[in-house]
């Protein structure tokens, strides 16, 4: 049984191998392409520079960010690690009975109580 | 490996027909196979890389097929004709765009991050790929039955995400890394709900393997589950950069968003990988919520066939969401994951956890805790339909204006033509 176990995951494993030889396989054609001079390759300051609009490109990657990003990120990790607590606790609900739906309800809560508090501040809010 | 060669049906069938011999006669039925005693481990091989080959194939030539379904739907949507030149209704299309892409210059800004650019489309492609791995596309038949499938799902989804960053990062263009930021903003705000709606689907499942989601479906849990349902396509639209929620590669704000300095194969493929992940969301959906490869005759011989119908109907939805609204603003997507998913998510959740805990536990047998019977789940949906109108209506009237928080205020405009003074 546990054998099974791993064979299932030998073969995602591998599975990842294959998902990964796929698309490397096209870019690898796609240089080959270019080396048989089916594909183009040429080149040129203006050709290689970053698109904007047309016109000539005004300062790079490293401009101002807005930073209200940051509280989503917050709340994401909040919610997401409460989410992955949520699984394994449904799987078994039906087995367990009253006292894991009564704990469960409680985390929940003391999550809601964070949720509420959250919109109150105003942080849920893309200001 | 019993009890593996014993679920997975094609599986069998494929390992049988190379490595059968009297030694494996309990699952094989004495079929003979191929391949000579004592090289029975190379079955188990070929049998794995037959259905990788069917689940690769059937990913990219599906996004095919379903770029050119897409563009005749969206183009009938706005009364237009669509691709119809190259091959029978236009059907080759999505091929001379390939090769087109192919065959163009493959370029790469001078500012870029070479390597992280470069593996952006095998990250988003093998993140995409990865996820068809556990959805059993016909009875009986996939690549692995993992009992965490919907939580691997999950997991190898978001990868999606980090894939998206390093194009945004690595491209060294200002819309690219804006795009990039304003997509991880969304994805993981549209992250949390989306986990949440399929808890209800474990709850009544009791498993997370998507095979014993598919064979707890007495009823469709589309029913069971509207509300979640409903999050989960809603969701899953904004992990996929569809329409409503496409504000990272809005054309007429910030150029394409993260992919705007990719040009060639490496353009084709990403694009193929997000065509592809319609198809894969479109066919968890069809697994989870319209019951996988059970149909009304036939289940166990044309699964394959239900599990096809169903899944072009969930990508036909998404084809008409696209068509059909207008994209949101990043301050009402924001507001709508968090303020309105997301409560509609925890009160489904709750309503569904103690359903299981009544049907499940209260009140069955003490040998059967946890199994929830066909008549059950209808009373369960139509308890949860009656909380999804409920819900749906009262949360959407009290959010209705807080969904907007900054109000634009219009200034008062002549109509054109009007002499200032006149009238």
């Amino acid at each position: 049984m546990l054998e099974d176990y791993f064979r299932q995951y030998g073969l995602i494993a591998i599975f990842a191998l294959v998902a990964m030889i796929v698309p490397s396989s096209m870019l690898v054609v796609s240089l080959l392409f270019s080396r048989i001079r089916i594909r183009p390759v040429k080149p040129n300051p203006i050709k290689s520079d970053i698109y904007e609009c047309g016109m000539e490109t005004i300062g790079g990657r490293w401009g101002q960010f807005n930073f209200r990003y940051y509280m989503y990120a917050l709340l994401f990790v909040i919610f997401d690690v409460a989410v992955v607590f949520l699984y394994p606790w449904a799987v078994q609900l039906g087995k367990l009975g009253l006292f894991a739906l009564l704990q469960m309800t409680a985390f929940l809560i003391i999550l809601g109580f964070g949720w509420v508090y959250a919109w109150g501040k105003k942080d849920l809010e893309w200001r | 490996m019993e009890s593996f060669l014993e679920n997975n049906g094609m599986y069998r069938g494929i390992y049988c027909y190379f490595a059968g011999n009297e030694g494996n006669g309990l699952w094989c039925k004495g079929l003979d196979g191929i391949l000579p005693l004592g090289w029975e481990w190379l079955g188990y091989f070929i049998a794995g890389f037959t259905i990788m080959l069917i689940l690769v194939n059937g990913a990219l030539l599906g996004a095919a097929i379903f770029v050119w379904g897409e563009r005749r739907i969206l183009a009938r949507i706005h009364k237009r004709r669509g691709p119809n030149r190259w091959g029978p209704f236009g059907l080759l299309q999505p091929i001379a765009d390939l090769l087109k892409l192919l065959i163009k210059e493959d370029l790469v800004p001078t500012v870029a991050d070479r390597l992280v650019f470069t593996l952006v489309p095998v990250v988003m492609l093998m993140s995409l790929l990865l996820s068809l791995a556990v959805i059993p596309f016909a009875y009986n038949t996939y690549l692995a039955d993992l009992n965490v499938a919907i939580l691997y799902f999950v997991a190898v989804g978001s990868l999606s995400t980090i894939a998206i960053f390093m194009a945004g990062w690595s491209s060294g263009n200002k819309y690219a890394m804006f795009g990039a930021m304003r997509s991880v903003a969304m994805l993981i705000s549209y992250e949390v709900p989306l986990v949440m709606s399929l808890v209800g689907v474990v709850l009544i499942a009791g498993s997370m393997s998507m095979v014993d989601v598919v064979e707890a479906q007495h009823v469709p849990f589309i029913l069971v589950q509207p509300l979640g349902a409903l999050i989960f396509l809603l969701g899953i639209s904004a992990e996929l950069n569809r329409t409503p929620f496409d504000i990272m590669e809005a054309e007429s704000e910030i150029i394409a968003g993260y992919h705007t300095e990719y040009s060639g194969i490496k353009f084709a493929l990403i694009q193929a990988a997000e065509m592809a992940g319609v198809l894969a969301a479109s066919a968890v959906i069809a697994t989870l919520f319209l019951g996988g490869w059970s149909g009304p005759v036939f289940s166990s011989q044309l699964g394959a066939v239900w599990f096809l119908l169903k899944l072009t109907f969930v990508a036909f939805v998404f084809v008409w969401i696209r068509g059909t609204f207008p994209r949101l603003r990043i301050d009402q997507i924001m507001a709508f994951a968090w303020k309105f998913l997301l409560p509609l998510a925890f009160i489904n959740l709750m309503s569904t956890a103690i359903e299981v805990y009544f049907f499940g536990f209260y009140n069955a047998p003490a040998n059967e805790l946890g199994v929830i019977t066909g008549d059950e789940l209808w009373v369960m949906a139509a308890i949860n339909s009656g909380i999804a109108v409920v819900a749906i209506t009262l949360f959407g009237r009290a959010t209705r204006d807080k969904m907007r928080p900054n109000p634009v205020k219009l200034h008062k405009l002549e109509p054109a033509g009007t002499v200032l003074g006149v009238n």
